[in-house]
Formats: structure tokens, C-alpha cells, sequence
């Protein structure tokens, strides 16, 4: 049939082959599921999607380099902004749409007001170059969240500038390697333990700072092998990097002991806080001996996980390696705040600047909305809440799933795959499957110690009917592919999402990495092929 | 008759003389699923026994090649940038990675034949 | 509590089907020595919405808000005007509250702005590849140095003195402990550096800022082509992502590696973060970038759709082999980024580039017709340096007092350094007005 496209428009039309059963449409849209060109397939010369004045007529002073030529930027106008936008969102799944139990990135409820308050006049507008005597105000906000997170960590120091967690992880290991040339053992002691279930960061920040990576082992409990851990002790050893609770969601029951051990032997104990949310409020890691911390505020604190970022990393020190915390530094003089910044004289050697200007002013004040809301008291009961809702999950599913390990979990529930032994389903179709019924798939093949692991955090804020749904929606999941004869149905999930399985092979043989027009060859333009 | 020769971490050397060339085994294709990728040594670079030479890579893994001998490579399979899906379909053939000239043909005497490499991929389940 | 959906006749129920008693049986694990006994003390309690708005406000109170007075700073964080329709896109719960696009068959939406993303960044900065953004121009600078250091497998970077003060300390904090050689120029007050003479076979790469941090506008070309003579790689730094809508993109200068700090289009100032980094390379160094990349490909129906791809340079798979350790990006000020390049388009970006311009260009000659005033640069975008007949700290301090916001003085980020106490660093964007330039003039005869 012919084709009454406007190819100009990048939209389809005509009857367009789906490859599944159901009944084709003229756009290739089913209802709700639109399909959305790219924006360089939708531009018109001529349209724009703002009014501006006409500039003044100036000569100009650019040194005889300006542009030549057009830049290629598509023309839309802003309904067609809003629109595009619009449908697009609608092929996000999201934690304001439902369970989102993604192990080890804490998906819990993200608060408006945090938003509302992040963007007041007075505190969303601020330069970050202002005279300090403008911006009182926001060095205060700084400090009092500064003060949560010391006090909840049982901390003397925190670092605010880095930008995320592993830019945290950069820190507490810069900062270690500055303590250990203070002390004239930095070429000495160049090996970082972690163990092998550590999130991949860890060694790739140890790598980064010219420490060599040493695995530590776990035993059958699913926790660093203390006896092995003391054998790996020496002088060489500048730290621990440890995650606690840890990526198999336990909480490492011999920790201080641990601590006690890398002490003795001189090193130091960074511990990964991205599990924070099992623990804060309840127990502060100043209690258990750690050195340093990250904490991702997207994470324990609510500020938005917006697609991948941003984050933001501050880090909590002890007062053995405080005095090396980067610039800037908050300081209160009497009654007024400063900010410390480069070669400034403070209580220390900072190791130097890790970010430009003061951190991520815009996550500080979501996160403190979110801890001034909460409160100490729902703090401790957001922690709690978190942990009986894993455990929940794991108990109700324990008969039908595999549990990595025995006893109580933190706040996450962790699978192996052994439950799908010889019925021809991965965990790979194992989760895709769950999109189609309507969930994010938990956490895949991470810890690496676990073979095919998932691991499930439901987070505090699902409601316990909403919980009962997710685990009945794993059972029956978990029946069908006992039976044997599902492999084939699991292998086509999902079947109801905006796109099916993606050819990431084909994706990482060829890549295409940005819109060019050639990147439809006419054999597979769907306008061509209708018309054909 | 070029003689094969295979390491434990699933390499293969097949020997012409003093140039060996090298690629991974069937095993090893099959443990890395579709290869995508694969970074290999220029001609000219010496390596030694041992040495991490080249990088295979799949959408999910990344693994290092070491060299199953020492000596100075003297051509690289350029054809693997467009169709690293060779490694895949054939890996002892249109999928080798480089070859070498050897230094010391007493490397190969820790490597395996074909019937104890057999043996050897038995042994891992 | 308004966030937790749990009741208390929920909380024993599932206790009772785990097979616990209470609660504190879960955290068993945790030493008895860490057992707090309450919660943690010295802490207030939970409050409401009203509450917590209103402690906001009050923060808010005592700072000086440049939407209520003149305003011209600059120096790497630009105010500009943004759309409404993007704060309200990135506010969409579809798009906030969900995670990097691990699982494609329900992330399309972040993966296609994401692509598109990626391709508005390769056609402003003229560019082959570009990735799914850093956390901001600074730390994206420092990875441009670790890549270069990579794909040379040199350890020796020259730093431009025109570069942005804090992007040097954070270039020369990683230096430090990671363990290579930053030169670092002296501050380029003129612009006239020159660096060519300096590159030599040890050199990885040479870091320069267009505009520089001083205002001045270069062209590269030269520079490159010793780079590139030399074996080393041309990093070329853009604070005002603005200027590409005016000026020769850095590609076509010869740059190998452009890092730009992209808060000027869709991201407010927020007193400094988050903002979006920009980085963008030759298609020959693409797997040894840093950060997220999207890639285009096709479903099992045949279906164009789009995935994250060539992770195995990250960190979560290569461990302490990546190319870097980042995990988290900046997806949020990346779509707010896109978004309103998307309203502007081709005529609106460069429109908005020709407006910036010729308010500063106004704005140039008002201030250096005042009496000891001396206007430094030849040439600039919407930024630029005036010496002063004293040091400019104070004055700046005298104008805030008045409720104008007068500029950065130099000194403030280069402390110590008696050659720039005098100099006063002015912004103007479409943002500026007469009722801005006006009491600015004015005031600064009375305090200088």
C-alpha cells in the first residue's frame, strides 16, 4: 500500500509488520504505546520553540572565529517539545508507577517537597561565586546537613563535595593515601583488600589511586572470612574496602572484630555506605570502627535517581583522617559562615579539590527535606521498615525461590538460581519476564559470587498489599518455569513492554552512538518497506 | 601437519615452524557468548609468556588473552574490527587473533595436546 | 509517617509469616556493642510538609537572590533563562524517579533523549562521539586528562593558565594521587600563551579553555597540529556551552577530546551542582571514554530501539581494569539539558548566542569608559576581565552591599597572587538589563 508519510516528519505510517500476533495498525501505535521519532526526524526550518528579541547589531569581537555554517540542530515548536517529551516519558517504567525492587539502588519514594524546596528563590538560584555575605543562608543549609549526617554516622567530619558515590569512594581513598604519606607509608603500603562480592567500583577506584587489589574471601555465611582476612593482614596493606550491610544483604556480624584486625595492622577501613538505608538511625558506623564513608543521598535519602544521576557523595571521616578532607570547607566564624576554599588556612592539609564550587547544593537540600520530614524517630522506622519488608519478601518466597544464604537478611533479599536448575529458564528470562507483569526486574547477576543472583529491595515505601501482589507475581513466575515446559514463553519476555528483547550484540558490534541520516538504510526504513 | 597446542586458560597455538597463531577455543567462545569486540596486538610488539596480549570482549564480559609463548607478533587478524562474530563461528579458523614469531620453542612444552585439553574442559563440568 | 505506607497491624503480620518476634531479631547480626539502645539522640523528630517548607524559606531569607538584583557573575556558572516547559519535564515522575536504563524494554524514554542527548553534543562541539554526560565540566575535565593519559600511555599534561582555576586544582588533586605530571601555566591574563613550544614527546595531552577563563576567545588550530605532530591530544574546555552557538566548534579546531560544562542551557545556577559535563571525542577513541554510552540497535520484532552499550569499559564490569571508576551520571541535567536545546533549535540557540554576546559586548564598553577602569581582552563571548585601580575583593563586597552582583574578583580563586588582586571578572547574558547595567555603572564609580 502507499504510504501517506511525510518522511520529513519521521513518523511512520502504513501497515507496519510486527512480527507477534496482533492486529496492526496504521501508525505502528498501539493506544497509549506511541511510537515517537527522533527529534532530528521532526524539524522544520522555520520553527522554533522559543521567542527571543532580535539581537542588537553589534560588531563583533570574536577574534575572526565565528561559526561558519549550520550546527544541525532540528527546529520544533514547543507543543511538538511537550509532546515528544510526553510520550517519551511513557516508555519509562519508574518507582512513581510501582514496585522498582533494584538490589543495591534503594528505589524508595521520592518526595515533591524535596523538589518544591530545592527550587525556592534564594536557594535554587544561587551563583556559587556569590559574596559569601549573599548566601548565609545556603553555607547554614550546608552545615545542618553536614550535622545529620555526622550525627546519624556517629562521624566527626564529612566531606560534601563529591559528586556521587564513586567520586566519594575517590575521596576516602584520596584521602587515606594522604594519611598514609603523612605517616611515610604511602609507597610501602600499596594493597587494598575488598572482597570479590564488592560493587566493581571499589577496585576500579583502588586501581585509579595506584593500589593494588587483593581479593579477601567470603565463607558459607555469606561474610569476609575473618581467619582469612588476618592471614591477608601485613604491612603492604593500606585498607579494607568493605560493604556493609554488604552486597548479599547481610550484615557482616563480626565487623568490629574486622576493624579491630585492619587496625592492628595499620590500615585503614573504608566502608562502602551504599547500603546505609538497612541501618540509618538504628546504628551508627562510628560505632563499628570505619574510617570513612560514602553516602549516596539518592539513595538512603530520597533525592531523585533521575534516569542515572545526579547523585551525590558525601563522605564521613574519622578524626584520623578529618584533617585531610578536601577543599572546600564550611567554617563558622562567630556568627558568620565562610567557605574555605583553595590554599585558605584550615585545621589541616586538605588533599586538595575534587569538584568545582560546593558540591551538589541542589541533592543537599532534597536530602535535608527529606531527613527534617523523617525525623530521627522515622529515620530509625524507614531503616526498620526496610528490613522487615526484605525479609518478608524472602520469607514468603523462600519455598519457591532459592535464598543465597540461611538467617535473616538487611535490606535486601538475595536469590541464586537454582530454583530455574534444568527448566531451561535464566535469570535473565526470569526477570524479563516480571516486565511483563508489570514490575521492574530486581537486580540481576550481581553479587558475581552468586551464581545467576537476584537480588530484590523493596524498600520501605511499598505497601504490604502492594508487596503480597509483587510476591504472588513471583511465585506464579517461579511455577510456571518449574514446569518445564515454559522455557520458550519466558525466552520471548516480555511481550507487553514498549520494545521487546533488544539485540545488545548487534548494538556493541556496530555502534551507532548518535542520529546521522544515513542511519536508515533504505532495506530497513519501514516507510520503504510499506510502500514496497 | 601444523601441530595445536592449548593452554589452560583456553587459548589455542597452532605451529608452523617458529610462528605460532593463536586464537581462543571453542570452550572459550562458548563461556563468553557473542563476542563483540576484539582488541589485538600490532605487529612488531614483543610479548612474553604470560603476558596479557589481547582483550576479547562480549556485551557482558571482558577477558585478557595471554600469550602462550614469548616472541615478537608478526600479524594481527585486522578482520576480527568488522566480524569479531568469526571468534564465534569459527574460532580455531577464520577467528585467530595473531601470530608470533617464537623466541623459545620450549614454551610449548607446558601446553596441552588435543586429547588432554579434551580432557581438561571434561574436568571443569 | 506520611512516607511509610506500613501500619502497625502490618508489621506483625509479616513478622509472624518471617517467624520473628520482633523486629530487633533481624538486626541480630549488628554487634551488641553498636545496639543502639533508642534512636539516636540530640535529633528532632519527624514534621510535616508546613514545616519543613517553612524551615526552607527561612534559609532562603538570608541569602541574596540574583532574581531580585543586578546581576554578572560568571566564571564557569552562567545565569540564563530557562524555558518552563523544561522544569516541568524533568519533574514528570517518569523520568525522576527512574534509575540508569538497565533494563531497555521499559527505559526507552531515557534511552532515546539520551541518544538524541548525545547527538545534539557531537553537532555543537563538532565532534564524532559523545557519551551520556558527566557530573560537570570539572570532573569531566580531569577524566579528559586520564583518557588522554590512557590513549598516549604518556603521564606529562600541560595545562592552559587560562584554564578554570578550580578545574586546575581538581586536574592537579588527581595528579597527585593518581600519579602522573600536570604543568600547570600561570594565570593567561592576556590570553597570549602560548604552548606549543611546550609540547614535546612526553606530553599526553595539553588542556586549554575557549573562551578562557579570562574571557578571551582563541582559535586552536596551531596548537593542535603540534599535538598532534608531538603524538599528544588536544583537550579543549568549554564553560559556557552558550558560545558554540557563536563560535568555530573546538572539532573543527582539531581538538581530540572537547569536555564542556553544559549548565547554561536547561540547568539553573543551584549554587553550583548539579550541572551536566559535556564530553565528546574522535570516533578512533571511543572505547577508551569514560561514562555511559547509548547505543542504537533493534528489538526481536525488528523494531529500532536503543541500549546502553560498550560497558565493558565500566567499572562494573572491568573492575579495577576500567576506564574509570564512574557509576552514577548526570541523566536528570542531561534531559533538562536536552529539552531546552531542543526548544531553541538551530535558529533560537544561535539567536540566544548572538543576544549574549552583544550584552556583553554593551556591557564591555559602559564599564571600561569608567574612569581607571582597563577592559583586558581583545575578544570574548559574553564574559570578560577589567583591571581595576584597586583590588577588586572589596569593591565587589561595596556592590553586594548595595545589593549588586558585581562580578567575581579574580583573586577569590586565585588567592596569593598580587598580579590578579585587581581584577574583576563581569558576565552578561540575555538575562541582562538596562535596569541591571544601569545601577552597576553607577555604583561602581561611587565605590572605586
Amino acid at each position: 500500500m502507499a504510504s501517506s508519510q511525510d518522511r520529513s516528519q519521521g513518523r511512520t505510517g502504513g501497515i507496519v509488520s510486527g512480527g507477534t500476533a496482533e492486529a496492526a495498525t496504521y501508525t505502528g501505535n498501539r493506544a497509549l504505546q506511541i511510537e515517537e521519532p527522533l527529534i532530528f526526524e521532526m524539524g522544520q526550518p522555520g520553527r522554533c520553540g522559543v521567542d527571543l528579541p532580535e539581537p542588537p547589531r553589534v560588531k563583533d569581537r570574536l577574534n575572526g572565529l565565528r561559526r561558519t555554517g549550520d550546527i544541525g540542530l532540528p527546529g520544533l515548536s514547543e507543543p511538538q517539545v511537550v509532546q515528544h517529551y510526553t510520550r517519551l516519558s511513557q516508555k519509562n517504567y519508574a518507582i512513581d508507577m510501582g514496585v522498582y525492587p533494584l538490589g543495591s539502588c534503594t528505589m524508595k519514594h521520592n518526595p515533591r517537597i524535596n523538589e518544591k524546596v530545592a527550587r525556592l528563590p534564594g536557594i535554587g538560584d544561587l551563583h556559587p561565586l556569590q559574596p559569601v555575605s549573599t548566601v548565609q543562608g545556603a553555607l547554614e543549609l550546608i552545615d545542618r546537613l553536614a550535622h545529620w549526617l555526622k550525627t546519624l554516622t556517629g562521624m566527626p567530619a564529612v566531606a560534601m563535595s563529591p559528586a556521587a558515590g564513586a567520586h566519594g569512594e575517590m575521596c576516602g581513598m584520596m584521602a587515606i593515601a594522604a594519611a598514609l604519606k603523612a605517616r611515610g607509608e604511602r609507597a610501602q603500603r600499596k594493597t587494598v583488600l575488598a572482597p570479590e562480592s564488592a560493587h566493581g567500583t571499589n577496585p576500579a577506584t583502588a586501581a585509579a589511586i595506584g593500589f593494588t587489589v587483593k581479593p579477601i574471601p567470603a565463607n558459607d555465611r555469606g561474610r569476609v572470612d575473618l581467619t582469612a582476612l588476618k592471614a591477608a593482614l601485613g604491612p603492604d596493606v593500606a585498607a579494607i574496602m568493605l560493604t556493609n550491610p554488604n552486597t548479599c544483604g547481610l550484615f557482616e556480624s563480626e565487623i568490629v572484630e574486622i576493624a579491630q584486625a585492619v587496625h592492628a595492622a595499620g590500615a585503614y577501613f573504608y566502608c562502602d555506605g551504599a547500603n546505609f538505608n538497612a541501618i540509618a538511625g538504628r546504628v551508627r558506623p562510628g560505632d563499628l570502627g570505619v574510617d570513612c564513608m560514602h553516602i549516596n543521598l539518592h539513595k538512603t535519602f530520597s533525592t531523585p535517581h533521575g534516569g542515572g544521576g545526579p547523585g551525590a557523595g558525601p563522605v564521613v571521616l574519622s578524626a584520623a583522617l578529618a584533617p585531610y578532607a578536601p577543599y572546600p570547607w564550611i567554617v563558622k566564624d562567630g556568627a558568620t559562615w565562610r567557605v574555605a576554599e583553595d590554599e585558605s588556612k584550615v585545621e589541616g592539609t586538605p588533599l586538595g579539590r575534587l569538584k568545582a564550587f560546593h558540591g551538589q547544593m541542589g541533592m543537599f537540600t532534597r536530602a535535608l527535606a527529606y531527613i527534617m520530614s523523617h525525623g530521627a524517630d522515622g529515620l530509625k522506622q524507614a531503616s526498620e521498615d526496610a528490613v522487615l519488608s526484605a525479609n518478608y519478601v524472602m520469607a514468603a518466597l523462600k519455598d519457591t525461590m532459592s535464598p543465597a544464604f540461611d538467617g535473616p537478611c538487611m535490606h535486601e533479599a538475595l536469590f541464586d538460581d537454582s530454583f530455574l536448575k534444568d527448566t531451561g529458564v535464566s535469570t535473565l528470562d526470569f526477570a524479563k519476564a516480571m516486565i511483563d507483569e508489570g514490575y521492574h526486574p530486581m537486580t540481576m547477576y550481581f553479587p558475581l559470587v552468586v551464581h545467576g543472583a537476584m537480588l530484590i529491595e523493596p524498600t520501605e515505601s511499598v505497601a504490604k498489599e502492594d508487596l503480597d501482589q509483587f510476591i504472588g507475581a513471583l511465585r506464579s513466575l517461579a511455577a510456571r518455569a518449574k514446569t518445564g515446559t515454559a522455557a520458550e514463553a519466558f525466552k520471548a519476555a516480555p511481550l507487553y513492554a514498549p520494545r521487546r528483547r533488544l539485540d545488545e550484540t548487534l548494538a556493541a558490534r556496530k555502534p551507532i552512538l548518535r542520529w546521522k541520516p544515513s542511519n536508515n538504510p533504505p532495506e530497513t526504513d519501514p516507510v520503504k518497506q510499506a510502500a514496497e | 601437519m601444523a601441530d595445536v597446542r592449548y593452554s589452560e586458560e583456553h587459548e589455542w597455538i597452532r605451529v608452523e615452524g617458529d610462528t605460532g597463531t593463536i586464537g581462543i577455543t571453542q570452550y572459550a567462545q562458548e563461556q563468553l557468548g557473542d563476542v563483540v569486540f576484539v582488541e589485538v596486538p600490532a605487529a612488531g610488539r614483543k610479548v612474553a609468556k604470560g603476558e596479557a596480549v589481547a582483550v576479547v570482549e562480549s556485551v557482558k564480559a571482558a577477558s585478557d588473552i595471554y600469550a602462550p609463548v614469548s616472541g615478537e607478533v608478526i600479524e594481527a587478524n585486522a578482520a576480527l574490527a568488522d566480524t569479531p562474530g568469526d571468534v564465534n563461528t569459527e574460532p580455531m579458523g577464520k577467528g585467530w587473533f595473531f601470530k608470533v614469531k617464537m623466541s623459545d620453542k620450549g614454551d610449548l612444552a607446558g601446553l596441552m595436546d588435543e586429547a588432554a585439553y579434551a580432557a581438561f574442559v571434561k574436568s571443569l563440568g | 509517617m506520611r512516607y511509610l505506607p506500613l501500619t502497625d497491624t502490618d508489621r506483625r503480620e509479616m513478622l509472624s509469616v518471617i517467624g520473628a518476634r520482633s523486629v530487633d531479631e533481624l538486626f541480630r547480626d549488628v554487634p551488641a556493642s553498636a545496639h543502639l539502645g533508642a534512636k539516636i539522640g540530640g535529633l528532632p523528630d519527624h514534621q510535616g510538609e508546613l514545616e519543613v517548607e517553612r524551615a526552607f524559606q527561612a534559609y532562603a531569607a538570608k541569602n541574596l537572590s540574583p532574581a531580585t538584583t543586578p546581576f554578572f557573575i560568571g566564571a564557569g556558572a552562567y545565569r540564563h533563562h530557562v524555558p518552563s516547559t523544561v522544569d516541568y519535564m524533568i519533574q514528570r515522575g517518569e523520568f525522576l524517579t527512574s534509575y540508569t536504563p538497565y533494563q531497555p524494554e521499559i527505559t526507552q524514554g531515557t534511552l532515546q533523549y539520551l541518544f538524541e542527548f548525545q547527538t545534539q553534543i557531537t553537532l555543537l562541539t563538532g565532534m564524532e562521539v559523545a557519551n551520556a554526560s558527566m557530573y560537570d565540566g570539572s570532573t569531566g575535565t580531569s577524566e579528559a586528562v586520564l583518557m588522554a593519559n590512557r590513549v598516549t600511555r604518556r603521564h606529562k599534561a600541560l595545562i592552559s593558565g587560562g584554564l578554570h582555576p578550580q578545574y586546575r586544582r581538581i586536574i592537579e588533586t588527581t595528579a597527585k594521587w593518581e600519579g602522573f605530571n600536570a604543568v600547570i601555566g600561570k594565570p593567561d591574563v592576556e590570553g597570549l600563551e602560548d604552548l606549543i613550544a611546550a609540547v614535546d614527546k612526553e606530553t599526553s595531552c595539553v588542556v586549554v579553555q575557549n573562551p578562557s577563563f579570562f574571557g578571551h576567545v582563541r582559535d586552536f588550530a596551531r596548537l593542535a597540529a603540534a599535538c598532534h605532530a608531538a603524538g599528544a591530544l588536544l583537550i579543549v574546555v568549554v564553560t559556557e556551552v552558550v558560545s558554540l552557538g557563536l563560535l568555530k566548534p573546538p572539532g573543527e579546531m582539531g581538538a581530540d577530546i572537547v569536555v564542556c560544562e553544559g549548565q547554561s542551557i536547561g540547568n539553573g545556577l543551584g549554587f553550583g551542582g548539579p550541572y551536566v559535563g559535556l564530553f565528546a571525542t574522535r570516533e578512533k577513541y571511543m572505547r577508551q571514554m569514560p561514562g555511559r554510552l547509548v547505543g542504537e540497535t533493534v528489538d526481536a520484532d525488528g523494531k529500532r530501539g536503543f541500549v546502553l552499550t560498550l560497558s565493558t569499559r565500566e567499572q562494573h564490569i572491568r573492575r579495577e581494569k576500567a576506564t574509570s571508576n564512574i557509576c552514577t551520571n548526570a541523566g536528570l541535567c542531561a534531559l533538562a539539558f536536552t529539552v531546552h536545546l531542543t526548544l531553541l533549535g538551530e535558529a533560537g540557540f544561535r539567536r540566544l548566542a548572538e543576544i549574549n554576546h552583544a550584552k556583553a559586548s554593551e556591557l564591555a564598553d559602559r564599564v571600561a569608559a569608567i574612569p581607571g577602569v582597563k577592559l583586558l581582552n581583545g575578544s570574548f563571548f559574553n564574559e570578560f576581565t577589567v583591571r581595576l585601580p584597586r583590588p577588586a575583593a572589596p569593591v565587589v563586597e561595596a556592590l553586594a552591599a548595595r545589593r549588586i552582583l558585581g562580578g567575581l574578583p579574580v583573586s577569590r580563586l586565585i588567592p596569593n597572587d598580587p598580579s590578579v588582586e585587581n581584577l574583576l571578572l563581569l558576565a552578561a547574558t540575555e538575562t541582562a538589563t538596562e535596569h541591571g547595567m544601569g545601577p552597576l555603572v553607577a555604583a561602581m564609580k561611587e565605590v572605586l
